[in-house]
């Protein structure tokens, strides 16, 4: 469990990666978890190839949410979002490389969840199964 | 301001030894993650059962086993024999006129749930107003507006300063312009430790003629609740935060209330006679108590109870007094740390939520855990309080007998670390 604060994550805490706003993002959303009171805002733009050029985020909560958040952003730039459509809870989990129990399993997921609903929400098509309403996690258009 | 919860002939409390309480709580002699002693302080959510509940429920099920009331042999006249002597001991506890007055129940939420569906959806009209306060868990927010809503009566709020303490001074304005009928209000705040001043609101409400009905969770457990002395009319607690197991608390409530409430759910244990098209119901307490009970788990609580009172709860209530005004003192000294909630100096509950400039309260939670210090992070079940005070969640830190001024210098120490690994020492 120490090694759920390991500087690999307190670093992107400290210093997230793409944080901020776009001037003209494709699609945008954000969620909370309400049960920490983490929220993210993000903001994606993607090219004709539907490829992410860029993401930002602002928000706000616990060193895990907004670490994982950070690390998402990096990891999505250049993807497709038939890609990212496919990221899964334990691609997120591999990417943090730590063990995290349920509760802050959720904290983990919070950025996948938001940029997973704005993308499908763009596109207009459904939520893949077993995202929308992930446990807790609210989200809303912006 | 005080309300006067202590009975009169109470003896003088010897002081309490909590290295010799702690010996009876098995769990917490070797923790998970450092096998050294738990520091649980997370009491206010639900506390640890010495070994005297956990034989209880051993007893029941090894030796006075059967389902309650009206089997003939002797293994259900002892678990019937034991069972009502929990109801005896729920009434000595809270000096109660009767055991009739005692409604077993799951918890503090299913006894405010009862007097929500019962008494407020048979005589709560529109034009009737329902008092309660801002530092609400929602046990006792939800049922009021869930009955409101189904009535047509008005929920109204007695506010909190920003320190969470409680603003009588515009009581008389919450009774305007309709007829004050209930004023259901917690006794001491899960979430800040506010101690409320009954000794102001029980007059204030019996001098409209409404009803109170109090939110024991946080009070029964940790000092001397006398519902005669105070006043009021109903008083819900949970068995679990006063060391019993989860499952059992009580509704306490005047017999001639009670007497006139209907059953609010129906079936087995509740009836008298039943024929294909209509029932009449039993008698107070059983009316309300509609199915198996759990029979093992109310006879813990009053295993429970006993222990509590062989402790002395005035002995209970004066430790936790110094413990949580060590930590209160410990925990000001903490650089960057903000206390929320009445003052130091001011009465409060055992509870001490806190937050640290730069750190999240899960964070906090969470490397304290590592070093076997439990402590709750969120909102406590308070959202609206939350946000009235400005704040997404807090940690919270709480008391109980079983707490050493060990277990505080390591959540003081606890914190230190959090500091070094967030960059803030």
């Amino acid at each position: 469990m120490d090694d759920l604060y390991r500087e690999f994550i307190l670093e992107h805490y400290r210093n997230p990666q793409n944080y901020g706003t776009l001037e003209h993002p494709t699609f945008e959303a954000e969620g909370q978890n309400p049960l920490c009171g983490d929220e993210l805002h993000v903001q994606v733009e993607v090219d004709d190839a539907k490829v992410i050029t860029a993401v930002r985020f602002t928000g706000q909560g616990c060193a895990i949410s907004q670490a994982a958040m950070s690390i998402l952003s990096d990891e999505i730039i250049g993807k497709s979002l038939e890609d990212v459509a496919k990221l899964s809870r334990e691609d997120i989990v591999e990417l943090l490389g730590i063990e995290l129990t349920p509760v802050r399993l959720k904290c983990a997921l919070l950025g996948l969840v938001v940029v997973k609903m704005g993308m499908h929400d763009h596109a207009g098509t459904a939520a893949p199964a077993g995202w929308e309403g992930v446990d807790e996690i609210s989200w809303a258009r912006t | 301001m005080t309300d006067a919860p202590t009975r009169a002939a109470a003896p003088v409390a010897s002081p309490l030894d909590p290295e010799r309480v702690s010996a009876d709580f098995p769990i917490l002699a070797v923790g998970p993650n450092t096998g050294r002693r738990l520091a649980y302080l997370d009491s206010a959510a639900s506390a640890m059962k010495p070994s005297q509940v956990i034989d209880s429920l051993r007893a029941t099920y090894e030796s006075a086993y059967a389902n309650v009331h009206r089997g003939v042999y002797a293994h259900a006249a002892a678990a019937t024999e034991n069972f009502e002597a929990a109801r005896e001991a729920v009434r000595d506890l809270l000096n109660a006129r009767s055991p009739r007055e005692v409604i077993f129940t799951r918890g503090t939420t299913e006894a405010i749930n009862l007097v929500a569906y019962s008494w407020g959806r048979t005589n709560l009209e529109a034009g009737d107003i329902v008092v309660t306060t801002e530092l609400e868990h929602h046990s006792n927010l939800v049922p009021w507006q869930q009955a409101c809503a189904a009535t047509g009566a008005e929920l109204r709020f007695i506010p909190v300063d920003d320190d969470g303490v409680i603003d009588v001074s515009g009581l008389d304005a919450l009774a305007e312009g309709g007829r004050l009928r209930m004023v259901a209000v917690v006794h001491v705040s899960n979430s800040l430790g506010t101690h409320v001043p009954l000794d102001v609101i029980v007059p204030w409400a019996k001098s409209h003629d409404a009803l109170v009905l109090v939110d024991g969770a946080q009070s029964v457990p940790h000092r001397s609740v006398d519902v005669q002395a105070l006043g009021i009319d109903f008083l819900a607690f949970s068995g679990h935060k006063l060391m019993g197991p989860t499952g059992a608390g009580a509704l306490w409530g005047r017999e001639e209330l009670l007497a006139e409430m209907p059953p609010w759910q129906f079936g087995g244990e509740m009836i008298r006679r039943v024929e294909y098209e209509t029932s009449t119901f039993n008698d107070l307490p059983w009316k309300f108590e509609a199915g198996t009970p759990a029979i093992a788990e109310v006879t813990a609580m009053g295993a429970a109870i006993r222990y509590l009172q062989e402790l002395g709860i005035d002995a209970v209530h004066q430790h936790e007094v110094e413990m949580t005004r060590y930590a209160h003192e410990r925990l000001l000294d903490v650089p960057g740390l903000r206390v929320l909630g009445p003052e130091l100096g001011v009465e409060r509950g055992g509870v001490l939520s806190f937050l640290i400039e730069g750190t999240h309260p899960h964070d906090i939670a969470t490397l304290l855990d590592t070093y076997d210090v439990n402590v709750r992070a969120g909102h406590h079940c308070t959202q609206p309080l939350m946000k009235r005070l400005g704040v997404h969640a807090t940690a919270r830190a709480s008391v109980y007998a079983y707490t050493t001024r060990e277990d505080i210098d390591r959540l003081i120490d606890g914190l230190a670390e959090v500091r070094r690994v967030f960059g803030l020492a």
